[in-house]
């Protein structure tokens, strides 16, 4: 422990004196420790970290960077996860956390003994571990910004998440706040789509014989197929309808765009932010400045790389991008 | 001198502490820096909540009875422990107090209406379930100061966590298997009509055990805050399972009154160090709990074995 601390004094001495050398992180172990693996976010999360770590690890990069998901999603199962990967000798760890806070123990032995916690997504409070966040708030806003953009003004329908998470309650937060700061929309109904298809769209038909003309709907994600289908039901004009990403929103989008240039944009978080975790901590072995807490930038899906972005997706999937060590860079000086 | 190695007392007795030997051993050869104070400190930690569990768990089973809340009943009081306690000690106090006072009343219920304890204590893990997520409706929360530096003391030469657990074993040992009202309480357990005869309260026999389980559910609670410093509703659940587990790997029985206090805490922390082992031969999670399973099918399988010897003698 001890031998491994002055190594990293002596990195962190090396980088000061001459910044053009770097430590090596050829020989440096980095582990996921993943809480909950049950939906296809999660799966395509896994699919990426194997990806871009498996080539990390073939071209020499970093020796090795094994996924360990908990059978349970329970707190008690990770923290003794991450007290075995301590013992392990790991240099960093990478988490997506059970909680926000009751791993927090286990994260501070884990920095008390030298190695780097980067969490990402599910992210912890403990002050030594890094933090590569979503800024859902920010989410939300764009989707009104945008709409500024496209229309002069109008009533709006919300589709929100699952009641009582915090991710809900961001998202929707944001997007009140740009209404607020565009005061010629305005909310006129809101229903929760619980980020499924099926869900909204039932929700959606609930609501829309009570609605006066719709000029656009608003939405956090999994939702936007869904709402269409209940507009195209319900016989009323196709408003315009921010979507989430998932291939069955941009296979609508596709068909409209071709059919009759339908516009609109797409937003949502891609699971490859893992990667990114990923290469967070190995520019942190490799003794490079990096800020506590970093916010990750969502993947905005416009409508010119509309076609790229369905042709690169899986049917049933979520777009995703994949970080290169560049483009983790180019997130910690922008953040 | 052989015959008394071989008696299957002797052996039975042994089996407990000779798997956890097995286990340590395994994991020293696999991973030779967990063989020091810093690594058997971090391996061992979370025994200490689990081993309390564990003994509360037997408690009910000293008493024929089986708890399937005590999971739930652990994060209860974890949540009521890192907001109330840390908050207005005051009110923490008089609550946890008042959840040992349920576990007693609980017992006093399945006695006086002679309720299956299964089905009573299945009931009860969603009510306390619930509580906690009104008390805490997200994680959170922070564990009190002097708690959290209970779980992090670091004690001379042997770690904390050991020291913990040896100390429990032994005070639970003395106060069930060493004193008069201890072999009461063993007795209702085992033989309730002959206690009873005796002249004996099985009510209140079955109120000190649940009550006590009650406590020792909140030491349990306490000390997993002190580790992990916040709490969470779930924290717990899989200490019910957790906690059975450690009494049967520990030489208990589920016919009541065979119990060992402190072959249950060996069984708690073979547990535990079962999932470090797993970790450390590189086995997928997704494939861990059923080795954990297999793991302790082996162990009973050696006891149904010497079991089998003892009936043929």
């Amino acid at each position: 422990m001890l031998s491994k601390l002055l190594i990293g004094v002596g990195a962190a001495a090396l980088c000061a004196t001459a910044t053009i050398s770097l430590a090596d992180t050829s020989d440096k172990r980095i582990a996921l420790s993943n809480n909950y693996a049950g939906n296809s976010w999660r799966q395509a999360m896994l699919a990426s970290w194997e990806k871009v770590t498996g080539a990390a690890v073939a071209d020499g990069t970093v020796a090795e960077a094994p996924a360990f998901t908990t059978a349970e999603n329970q707190v008690t199962e990770q923290a003794a996860q991450i007290q075995n990967m301590i013992l392990e000798g790991y240099d960093a760890i990478v988490i997506n956390a059970a909680s926000p806070d009751a791993l927090n123990g286990a994260v501070k032995q884990a920095c008390d003994a030298g190695i780097v916690v980067v969490s990402f997504d599910g992210i912890v409070t403990e002050p030594c571990a890094y933090r590569i966040a979503v800024d859902f708030h920010a989410m939300g806003k764009v989707e009104v910004e945008y709409l500024a953009t496209r229309l002069d003004g109008g009533d709006l329908l919300e589709i929100r998440g699952l009641a009582g998470v915090f991710v809900d309650d961001e998202i929707s937060a944001g997007i009140h706040e740009g209404v607020a700061e565009n005061p010629q929309f305005k909310i006129v109904g809101s229903v929760h789509g619980d980020w499924a298809q099926d869900v909204a769209q039932k929700a959606v038909a609930g609501i829309l014989p009570s609605l006066p003309e719709i000029s656009a709907v608003v939405t956090q994600g999994g939702d936007g197929y869904g709402a269409a289908q209940a507009f195209a039901a319900a016989g009323r004009p196709t408003p315009l309808i921010v979507m989430g990403n998932r291939y069955d929103e941009m296979l609508w989008w596709k068909e409209q765009k071709d059919a009759n240039g339908y516009e609109t944009m797409s937003v949502s978080i891609a699971p490859g932010v893992g990667t990114l975790a990923f290469w967070v901590a190995q520019m942190i072995l490799d003794g490079k400045e990096v800020p506590q807490d970093l916010t990750v930038p969502f993947l905005t899906i416009t409508q010119d790389t509309l076609e790229d972005s369905l042709a690169a997706t899986q049917p049933g999937g979520v777009a995703n991008v994949e970080y290169s060590l560049e483009d983790a860079m180019a997130v910690v000086s922008g953040g | 001198m052989v015959d008394r190695l071989t008696s299957p007392r002797f052996l039975r007795a042994v089996l407990p502490a000779a798997s956890f030997a097995i286990l340590l051993i395994a994991i020293f050869y696999l991973k030779p820096r967990t063989m020091s104070y810093f690594g058997l400190n971090l391996m061992l930690q979370y025994t200490v909540p689990i081993a309390l569990a564990t003994i509360a768990q037997m408690f009910i089973i000293t008493v024929n009875d089986l708890d399937l809340s005590i999971g739930p009943f652990v994060g209860l009081t974890a949540c009521i422990g890192a907001t109330w306690l840390a908050d207005t000690p005051l009110l923490g106090i008089l609550a946890l107090a008042g959840c040992v006072a349920a576990y007693a009343a609980l017992g006093a219920l399945i006695h006086w209406r002679n309720l299956p304890s299964i089905v009573v204590t299945l009931g009860m893990s969603f009510v306390w379930l619930g509580i906690a997520v009104l008390i805490l409706p997200t994680p959170g929360g922070t564990a009190p100061g002097w708690v959290k530096w209970l779980m992090g003391v670091k004690t001379p030469v042997v770690p904390f966590p050991i020291v913990a657990t040896v100390v429990i074993g032994l005070v639970v040992h003395l106060l069930l298997m060493r004193s008069s009202y201890g072999a009461v309480l063993r007795g209702a357990g085992g033989n309730p009509r002959a206690i009873g005869r005796a002249g004996w309260s099985l009510l209140k026999t079955k109120m000190v055990m649940f009550g006590a389980a009650g406590f020792f559910g909140v030491l349990s609670g306490l000390s997993l805050i002190g580790l992990t410093s916040a709490a969470d509703a779930h924290i717990a659940d899989r200490y019910t399972l957790y906690a059975i587990a450690g009494v049967i790997l520990g030489g208990g029985e589920f016919v009541g009154g065979r119990v060992s206090p402190i072959g249950a805490v060996i069984g708690a922390m073979t547990l535990t160090l079962t999932g470090s082992f797993l970790t450390f031969l590189k086995i997928s999670p997704d494939w861990q709990i059923g080795a954990q399973g297999g793991i302790l099918i082996i162990v009973l399988a050696l006891r149904a074995l010497i079991n089998r010897r003892e009936g043929l003698v």
